[in-house]
């Protein structure tokens, strides 16, 4: 491990000279470079502390039971049903996703529906589909729900299957 | 987004009265859980910077409004170039109806936005941190092919294929 931080190390330093490097002689490729960090670090900067406060608070007030009752081992198809609200109803992207993942995991939640909640939060979230329709047209985004939502639901009971063999721990 | 906001403050409040010591005990985990992700979270945002610098929107547009290749070709570059950026829906989908308007086929958007929205190589040194890397190796690869399909069905349906 130590090898690979060394690596990070030097790559940062590398990327933070080439971006002082850019900004002193005027290389405007590399000025779009800290543009872009910017620009992505305050979006990210906007949405991040408030996920995770909502984290926080759904760590300390929701109990194991309750989501082990809806998400867990006996929740049958109500928990994909869940995963899927839930999915839709997430803001930002990935980076959101991954970490309340992680705590429904923590809390009960069975491998099969986490992953079904991270598809759902990738592919249907709402406001951006309501902007997709309107950009491609309803037909384009009934067709991408209705053929990739199944897929996501039955790849995840794959997936959760063959890592619960495993003995998979998150 | 002023509705994350309200939610928050929100929920914070209403946590407060409730309980004041578990509302501290809840702001302590998400300022942890926030800084345990920040060395990842550091890391995609520098590979994003450097993915929008080199591979801008002009890019993505040329590769994909290159009418002169088979669609099944384009269909595939569209998959991959939607695997390897990280681009907000506020610039992905106007592009997008855009290149409808310029002839691209639906298909071919199709790959792009779905592996855009499903894929990340980008978000993986985040992915990682929680799941490990076979699952998220997995994870993509799965939704790679997922994004496939629904190309491939939205061809059918709009009569690109045959």
């Amino acid at each position: 491990m130590r090898w690979t931080n060394g690596a990070k190390v030097i790559g940062l330093f590398a990327y933070i000279a080439f971006l002082i490097f850019s900004f002193v002689k005027g290389f405007d490729l590399g000025k779009q470079v800290g543009i872009n960090f910017l620009t992505f670090s305050v979006s990210m900067a906007k949405i991040l502390p408030c996920a995770f406060v909502l984290i926080g608070l759904f760590e300390v007030w929701v109990k194991k039971e309750t989501v082990e009752k809806h998400f867990g081992q006996e929740s049958g198809i109500r928990g994909y049903i869940w995963a899927i609200l839930l999915g839709g109803t997430t803001v930002g992207g990935l980076y959101v996703s991954f970490p309340v993942a992680h705590s429904l995991y923590n809390k009960g939640a069975k491998l099969s529906v986490i992953f079904t909640y991270i598809g759902a939060s990738a592919i249907c979230r709402i406001p951006m589909t309501i902007y997709e329709a309107s950009f491609m047209g309803v037909k384009f985004t009934a067709i991408r729900f209705l053929v990739s939502l199944p897929l996501v639901v039955l790849s995840s009971i794959a997936l959760g299957a063959y890592l619960e063999r495993r003995n998979y721990r998150m | 987004m002023h509705y994350l906001y309200i939610i928050t403050i929100f929920a914070i409040f209403v946590s407060f009265i409730s309980d004041r010591e578990k509302t501290i005990k809840a702001l302590k985990i998400a300022f942890k859980k926030l800084v345990k992700v920040l060395t990842p979270l550091l890391t995609m945002i520098i590979f994003v910077s450097l993915a929008l610098t080199f591979v801008p929107d002009r890019i993505i547009y040329e590769y994909l409004a290159d009418s002169s290749n088979n669609r099944f070709v384009a269909m595939t570059i569209a998959a991959f170039l939607g695997s390897i950026t990280l681009m907000p829906g506020f610039i992905a989908f106007p592009l997008s109806g855009i290149l409808l308007n310029k002839g691209v086929p639906y298909m071919v958007l199709s790959a792009f936005t779905t592996t855009l929205m499903m894929v990340g190589v980008l978000t993986a040194p985040l992915e990682k941190k929680y799941f490990g890397m076979k699952v998220t190796v997995i994870r993509n690869v799965i939704s790679f092919g997922i994004a496939i399909i629904v190309a491939l069905v939205t061809g059918v349906f709009f009569w690109e294929i045959f």
